[in-house]
């Protein structure tokens, strides 16, 4: 090694004489300055075994499984939803028969905050950035004709998560399907709401109690659900740098962890259905650096300090999305190229399921068109490219493993932060999260005006006068008013003394500490709606409000 | 004497991506202006309400939920019912261009920014748009 010093040393010698420069000009989009050239000795000292180990074996570093994707590709799940259940219904049923594998719900605004449609807060909003959700009824007309023990199907509900799950659980059983055949995800993710996304119902305690209520429903009867899905994905979008995204989700995926701990269930009863979602974004050895360095990180955590002993609760599989915000506006073809580029990093990065953007979205709700191409990015990748032959392709490149390294010291560095603030919760209320995304994104946004990051066609290789001229799927008005009514008819046609009933008993099983999920299930059962649900127990837990910060 | 521009930046509706609101509202703040921020979630009420409340000369309304041909005109009403018609209305978000345009015509907003907009931009076009009041 001594050798390898000495000449690396004249190397670099030769290199500033020559060409002279700065890492600190060579950034990644984090902000990371990354240096000219990694050698054996940015990984000196590594122990293979240890750091790295073999794919489907712990700590997991190059991945879950033993043979990844030579076994099966990851899952195509597009993300959609949009207009009523019906037009949703179509749209799945054309994704299904263009060769997607799994089905993921984006619901509209007034359904995440647990809104009916005909709420004064929803007015302009139904179905318009999802589907508009009220009741098991329209549960029913989304999955009308697709059987829910033979598709796998993620929603994404934070809020109301409960509720909506109850949904899909009573919907397959009006199929036939019991819900031990049932498999997907609920996002379930409410500790990311109050740091990012910000589309929170309940305070922080009871939401926590709803979320356990949920992971201890889940072991007993529905053992193929994930019931959370941790998520770092809006941490990014709100202007979070890589290693943000990494540190305050994977800081997330622990709070849950000590709270069903706190709650009195086993790690391993329900540590094997906790999955995580992250963004892929463009830098892209950064991003295949996070997933790598995540991966480590849990498994370590799960085992060492939570003492999790099934190796099902170590592996943290995730769900990717190609990153949103890197799409343009301006000259919006060339997001195909960017997409491709994010999804191929999540690949390499050793993702279960991916969801790749389409075109035209920084514009508005993707047209069929532009679907189709970006789930076509996905099936080029995993048939032309070759890059599923092998496992972990970049593992054990100098560059690759010194990155993910730094990124796994980097996490450990903020969760030493967070516990000193008073672990995850303490820090939202002290508005930690809130202020350290709102300044990276404010960092990013001024490298970018002041040229110091190029954005193709954005602040240069600009089109003059560009006219974007590809097509908007629009959202006809009258969906919300046809909803509007038909949560107005169900409210007069069903068996409304039961309603009263089911949620007055939700309610009183809230002022307890029963698990909420059954009475919630019995409420949608009888077609209590979604906003009437969510009411009750508004008014037994209150509702969060944010401090705001800019 | 002028005082300094006084901008409300409001977040209607129910999305959460606050991230643009956020970084206009601190560069206007840069710019030498004053800025207030209402938060998410607000009703067009009570962003009229706290427009006329903080005296403000203009408001900037971020909508990315798709709910801006809805939320722009309800403002601009009330702005006016209230007699304060006289606040400049602006915003920006996911805004397709025939929206843009029918709600720049009908007078709903002054002037709307999309994705990618230069932050110099916003920032020029207030202090060219925007007359501060005199004490």
């Amino acid at each position: 090694m001594s050798d390898l010093k000495k000449a690396f040393a004249e190397w670099q010698r030769k290199y500033q004489e020559n060409c002279p420069d700065n890492d600190e000009d060579f950034v990644t989009i984090s902000g990371e300055p990354i240096k000219s050239l990694y050698t054996p000795l940015d990984t000196d000292g590594v122990d293979y075994l240890e750091k790295l180990g073999f794919p489907g074996e712990y700590p997991y570093t190059r991945g879950i499984h033993y043979n990844m994707y030579r076994g099966k590709v990851w899952t195509y799940r597009q993300f959609s939803g949009f207009a009523t259940a019906k037009e949703t219904n179509e749209r799945y049923k054309l994704l299904l028969s263009k060769g997607q594998t799994g089905l993921s719900v984006a619901f509209d605004m007034p359904t995440i905050m647990g809104y009916d449609s005909d709420h004064p807060r929803a007015e302009g909003e139904v179905g318009r950035c999802g589907v508009a959700i009220d009741s098991l009824a329209d549960m029913e007309e989304l999955f009308d004709g697709i059987p829910l023990d033979k598709v796998s199907t993620s929603m994404t509900i934070n809020g109301p998560a409960a509720v909506l799950w109850a949904m899909y659980i009573a919907c397959a059983e009006k199929q036939g399907v019991p819900s031990e055949k049932l498999s997907g995800t609920i996002q379930n993710d409410i500790l990311k709401e109050y740091i990012a996304q910000k589309s929170w119902i309940f305070p922080p305690e009871p939401s926590m109690r709803i979320i356990t209520d949920i992971f201890a429903f889940g072991a007993k009867h529905v053992p193929k659900w994930n019931t959370v899905s941790i998520s770092g994905y809006h941490i990014r979008e709100a202007g979070a740098t890589a290693v943000q995204e990494l540190a305050f989700t994977l800081a997330d995926g622990f709070a849950y962890v000590e709270a069903g701990i706190k709650a009195g269930l086993d790690v391993d009863e329900f540590a094997p259905r906790l999955s995580f979602f992250f963004n892929s974004h463009m830098d892209f050895f950064e991003e295949i650096a996070k997933f790598r360095a995540a991966r480590r990180i849990w498994a370590r955590r799960m085992k060492e300090k939570y003492g999790a002993k099934n190796p099902r609760s170590w592996l943290l599989r995730f769900h990717t999305q190609t990153a949103g915000c890197s799409l343009t506006a301006q000259q919006p073809e060339n997001n195909i190229v960017r997409t491709a580029f994010e999804a191929l990093a999540a690949v390499l990065g050793g993702t279960q399921s991916l969801h790749t953007n389409s075109m035209d979205e920084v514009l508005a709700l993707p047209t069929e068109k532009a679907v189709t191409i970006a789930l076509r990015t996905q099936q080029i990748i995993a048939h032309e490219t070759g890059v599923i032959n092998t496992i972990d392709p970049l593992g054990g490149s100098y560059f690759v493993e010194a990155l993910t390294d730094k990124m796994e010291a980097e996490a450990e560095k903020y969760f030493q932060k967070i516990e000193e603030l008073g672990g995850v919760i303490e820090a939202i209320n002290k508005g930690f999260f809130q202020q350290e995304i709102a300044d990276a994104s404010y960092r990013y946004q001024q490298a970018v005006e002041r040229k110091k990051r190029i954005i193709v066609g954005v602040n240069e290789f600009v089109e003059e006068e560009e006219k974007i001229d590809i097509p908007i799927l629009k959202i006809d008005p009258q969906v919300e008013e046809r909803q509007k009514q038909k949560v107005k008819s169900l409210r007069a046609t069903r068996d409304n003394e039961k309603v009263e009933i089911a949620l007055r008993e939700l309610k009183d099983a809230a002022r307890g500490t029963e698990n909420l999920m059954p009475y919630i299930l019995n409420a949608v059962r009888v077609y209590a709606t979604e906003g009437e649900i969510i009411q009750s127990l508004k008014e037994v837990f209150g509702e969060y409000k944010e401090k705001p910060i800019f | 004497m002028t005082r300094k521009i006084r901008v409300l930046v409001a977040k209607p509706g129910l999305d959460g991506h606050d991230r643009g609101a956020k970084v206009v509202a601190r560069a206007l703040r840069d710019a030498g202006m004053e800025v207030i921020y209402t938060g998410l979630h607000q009703t067009p009420e009570q962003i009229v309400q706290a427009a006329i409340q903080e005296d403000v000369d203009v408001v900037g309304l971020s909508v990315l939920s798709g709910a801006h041909m809805t939320v722009f005109p309800k403002v601009k009403k009330l702005l006016e019912e209230q007699g304060a018609g006289d606040i400049i209305v602006m915003g920006g978000g996911i805004i397709p261009d025939d929206d843009k345009k029918e709600l720049i015509e009908n007078g709903y907003a002054a002037e709307l920014f999309t994705p990618g907009t230069p932050l110099e931009e916003i920032i020029e076009w207030v202090q060219k748009n925007v007359k501060p009041r005199e004490y």
